[in-house]
């Protein structure tokens, strides 16, 4: 058999990787210790705020509302114009409290379903 | 996940492409020209604590650095969303592609033939990190145009590696860029590579 290192030896061996956490993400005083949000990461408000809640700033209701249809950290982050370090906190904030849900992308490992792929390409071919 | 909780909505998954290649290539055009939205921008300010760390002494230089970073975003019926990220090309940010490349199906690597060597830090980038990727050629007007042989010989692609030519201001063009990719990766999936290695 082919005993040379081909592409997809470097791809399994990059899928053994761990995830390297780098805490780079500062908001007043707190770091991202509530898990790392990807920058697709997918959050969608579960439960409305009046805007009284005790312990949520500004910032916070603003990302409530704007996940009132689902939205990616970097879709919010744009539209607030804040680094999306910042907005990986406020969110691990609002999920801690309940208010929001997130969907994590699809895990490296099975992206390409064939499920997946068939929906991808009749998705692109629609475009 | 535990299982306490009550089933949390079923939200669409994220797909993640990148679009990578030098300065001016196109990355930006070719976002907006396939996103259902205007490209929005968002900024990663990242401490690169893997620069300057002297494990003897334990003392750490944290670098931070600002990136910005061009996206768009295709609806894939009610169940994923594919998001395009246009990423710089240099070098110096290769922490930030860690960060996109994680998790992401694939890669456009975008090329002028006139200034083909911009592309280079990309494609490595790809290769090595084992991330499927496609080049395609951005046909601006008036550029020499070269057979796409001599672009795979001077970048010295592997065989499998698809190399097009395109426009990236048209839509159906940056389709068919997508469509490859997406067609590439498949093949070069975990489980087709098993049954391709099977004894
Ligand atoms: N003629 C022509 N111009 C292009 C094409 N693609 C991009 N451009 C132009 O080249 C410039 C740089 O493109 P941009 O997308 O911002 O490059 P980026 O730095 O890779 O994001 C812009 O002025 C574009 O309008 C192309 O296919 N043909
Ligand atoms: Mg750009």
């Amino acid at each position: 058999m082919n005993m040379e290192r081909s592409p997809g030896d470097a791809q399994e061996e990059w899928l053994l990787d761990e995830p390297t956490v780098r805490p780079y993400v500062m908001t007043r005083g707190r770091t991202d210790a509530r898990g790392r949000f990807d920058l697709v990461t997918i959050a969608v408000t579960i439960r409305s705020t009046t805007g009284a809640e005790v312990g949520l700033d500004p910032e916070h209701l603003t990302i409530a509302r704007l996940c009132r249809r689902p939205l990616s950290v970097a879709e919010i982050a744009a539209h607030m114009d804040l680094p999306a370090g910042i907005v990986r906190v406020l969110l691990g904030d609002l999920l801690e409290k309940g208010y929001v849900a997130v969907q994590q992308p699809q895990p490296e490992t099975d992206v390409l379903d064939e499920r997946t792929f068939r929906a991808v390409l009749d998705g692109l071919r629609a475009l | 996940m535990a299982s306490g909780h009550s089933d949390p909505p079923k939200l669409p998954k994220a797909i993640k492409l990148l679009i990578a290649g030098g300065f001016g290539v196109g990355k930006t055009t070719m976002v907006g020209a396939v996103s259902e939205i205007r490209p929005l921008r968002t900024e990663e300010t990242l401490t690169d604590r893997s620069v300057g760390v002297d494990d003897l002494t334990g003392v750490e230089t944290k670098n931070t650095t600002t990136v910005a970073m061009d996206f768009g975003r295709i609806t894939i019926g009610d169940e994923f969303m594919l998001y395009l990220f246009g990423t710089p090309g240099q070098e110096r940010f290769w922490f930030v592609w860690d960060e996109l490349a994680r998790g992401a199906l694939g890669a456009v690597v975008l090329a002028d033939t006139r200034r083909l060597a911009d592309c280079f830090p990309s494609v490595d980038y790809f290769e090595r990190r084992g991330t499927p990727f496609v080049v395609a050629v951005n046909c601006f007007d008036g550029t020499p145009q070269y057979e796409l042989d001599e672009v795979k010989l001077a970048l010295n692609l592997g065989s499998a590696v698809p190399v097009l030519l395109c426009d990236a201001r048209r839509r159906e063009s940056g389709k068919e860029v997508l469509i490859t990719l997406i067609k590439h990766a498949y093949s070069r999936r975990p489980a087709a590579a098993k049954e391709a290695s099977v004894r």
